[in-house]
């Protein structure tokens, strides 16, 4: 076994400082693959690392190893907008974002890793009278499943946050919001960095630069993958590679009901604090929110076909922009720095697939399509069970693949659609 | 942003079509005799290729034609475009190697007007 990572604390700070700051050792190893091991998370991102890091402290399993083919985090965790909310409108879904919502809450001390986790509240704007129905219809479901939500008027909207173009002559006037005031941001990179370190203590093997290339099935149970670094097996193998879940599941003949599309974000120049909370528009697709570095971080739609290049067509950031100059027309001459896509993996219904597979042994967990970031920790905590046990958990038993045959879907184009 | 040749107005700006999904998917005839999971096959179930895909296209602001499109997602790259009922064309192309390797061209868009005998 290998050696326990130090704590973090102000003292290590201090003596680390002290040091000129030479002496920190890594926050995860980088070991070579071993043979074989009791379970293989396929993906890096912030839902495989929680997969593994809940298999492990949860489900007592050490000999765990994840997979990432290029390096951990790369991906969608380091590509979303870093909105974390529950205000959905489904019991079912309800139930699998709020656990999440209450993991996040307390991430940052039980990690020691400061994932700079900031409840500063997501604001749903209606512009039109079935926004403000479908709103309040929302607002009394999350009531109803005790998720934290009010409903502001204009006037209201205006108060908390006072950038907002509430005028009642602009094209889509704002006819008032709900809030959820436990929604929130937080910093991407350090809830994979966090969850990575935290299951490395535990034993779990972080293999970067080692892509899945196959699988090995023998009478319909799994037994191993075959991968850059060589052949590694196991009998319980968790795919949760998102935009590229279909690539790996084509390799096995199982069709998913996905489509992966660009998605794409933008961030502006840093200015001095202008924003406090987290403003989303379904109607006229306008999602702003301001970074702790000062930076306006604006998320568009996904681009309307097929495609895994990483980057969108252009006409969906011109549309992004003109809801965000209407609503805020102070930002008009805002410079964006910097613009880039990710893969998202879109579900028919907008809601995830954490399931088995008619192969014993092999689970996916995909799905997530626009809003995965939210679900990170509640994803991997649910996920890790359904593998650990072979059956899923009471959260994600909505979830299953076979939703699809039996007509049982979780409708959630209004609550994800724009909120990413 | 791709640029899409039209078969019936040339070449547009993508922003006037619509992507309509894969191609080549049949509508079951004997559906009172279908199971659920058929029925979940052909309405939900997708390739989702990395790769070259054949997908149905439409010029929603334009002539409303539908038109069939081999394009390879990895790249974006848009190598054929053929007519509804047409079969799909036995295509080969600069495929990435999926898995190991990402393609070595980014987001390409340079065949539309390329037939696939120049390309090789």
């Amino acid at each position: 076994m290998h050696k326990k990572p130090k704590k973090y604390s102000v003292f290590s700070l201090i003596k680390n400082a002290l040091s000129y700051h030479e002496n920190w050792q890594p926050a995860w190893r980088s070991p070579t693959p071993k043979k074989e091991y009791d379970a293989i998370i396929i993906g890096g991102g912030g839902h495989g690392l929680t997969t593994a890091y809940y298999l492990a402290k949860n489900h007592g399993l050490s000999n765990i190893a994840v997979l990432e083919k290029g390096w951990i985090g790369g991906g969608n965790t380091g590509r979303n907008t870093t909105i974390i909310r529950s205000n959905y409108l489904w019991d079912q879904s309800a139930g699998i974002y709020e656990h999440s919502l209450k993991l996040w809450e307390s991430m940052s001390q039980e990690l020691n890793y400061n994932v700079m986790f900031s409840q500063r509240g997501v604001m749903n704007v209606a512009h039109n009278l079935n926004d403000v129905r479908e709103l309040k219809r929302r607002w009394h479901a999350n009531r109803l499943n005790s998720i934290d939500c009010e409903w502001l008027n204009t006037d209201e909207v205006k108060k908390f946050c006072p950038v907002i173009n509430t005028s009642p002559n602009i094209r889509y006037p704002v006819l008032g919001a709900t809030l959820q005031r436990r929604a929130g941001t937080a910093r991407h990179d350090a809830v994979a960095w966090g969850y990575a370190r935290g299951a490395d203590a535990m034993g779990v093997d972080i293999i970067q630069n080692c892509e899945v290339t196959g699988f090995d099935i023998q009478n319909g149970n799994i037994t191993g993958v075959e991968t850059t670094r060589g052949k590694i097996n196991s009998k319980k193998i968790g795919i949760v590679a998102a935009g590229h879940t279909s690539v790996l599941a084509n390799m096995v003949g199982i069709k998913l009901p996905l489509e992966s599309r660009p998605l794409q974000a933008l961030i502006s120049e840093p200015v001095k604090p202008i924003i406090d909370t987290v403003v989303m528009s379904n109607t006229i697709h306008a999602y702003v929110s301001q970074s702790d570095k000062g930076e306006l971080v604006i998320g568009a739609g996904t681009d309307g076909y097929t495609s895994y290049s990483q980057r969108g067509g252009f006409n969906i950031v011109e549309e992004t922009i003109m809801a965000i100059v209407e609503l805020f027309p102070l930002f008009s001459r805002m410079k964006m720095l910097r613009h880039w896509g990710g893969i998202v993996d879109i579900c028919p219904d907008a809601s995830p697939i954490i399931s088995k597979t008619h192969i014993n042994g092999l689970y996916v967990n995909c799905g997530w399509g626009t809003g995965g970031f939210k679900a990170t920790p509640g994803s991997g905590w649910v996920f890790a069970h359904t593998i650990a046990n072979d059956q899923p958990h009471a959260l994600n038993a909505p979830f299953d693949i076979n939703r699809f045959s039996s007509g049982e879907l979780v409708d959630e184009h209004g609550a994800a659609a724009v909120a990413h | 942003m791709l640029i899409i040749k039209c078969p019936y107005c040339g070449e547009r700006e993508q922003e006037e079509f619509a992507c309509g999904g894969e191609a080549h998917i049949v509508r079951p005839k004997n559906s009172p005799e279908l199971t659920d999971d058929q029925w979940a096959e052909y309405l939900f179930m997708r390739q989702n290729k990395k790769g070259i895909q054949f997908e149905r296209w439409n010029h929603a602001f334009g002539c409303r034609q539908w038109f069939n499109v081999a394009r390879n997602t990895a790249t974006d790259e848009i190598i054929k475009i053929y007519n509804m009922g047409e079969k799909a064309p036995n295509v080969e192309t600069n495929e990435p190697a999926t898995p190991s390797g990402e393609p070595v061209i980014g987001s390409g868009n340079f065949s539309t007007s390329i037939n696939i005998s120049e390309k090789k």
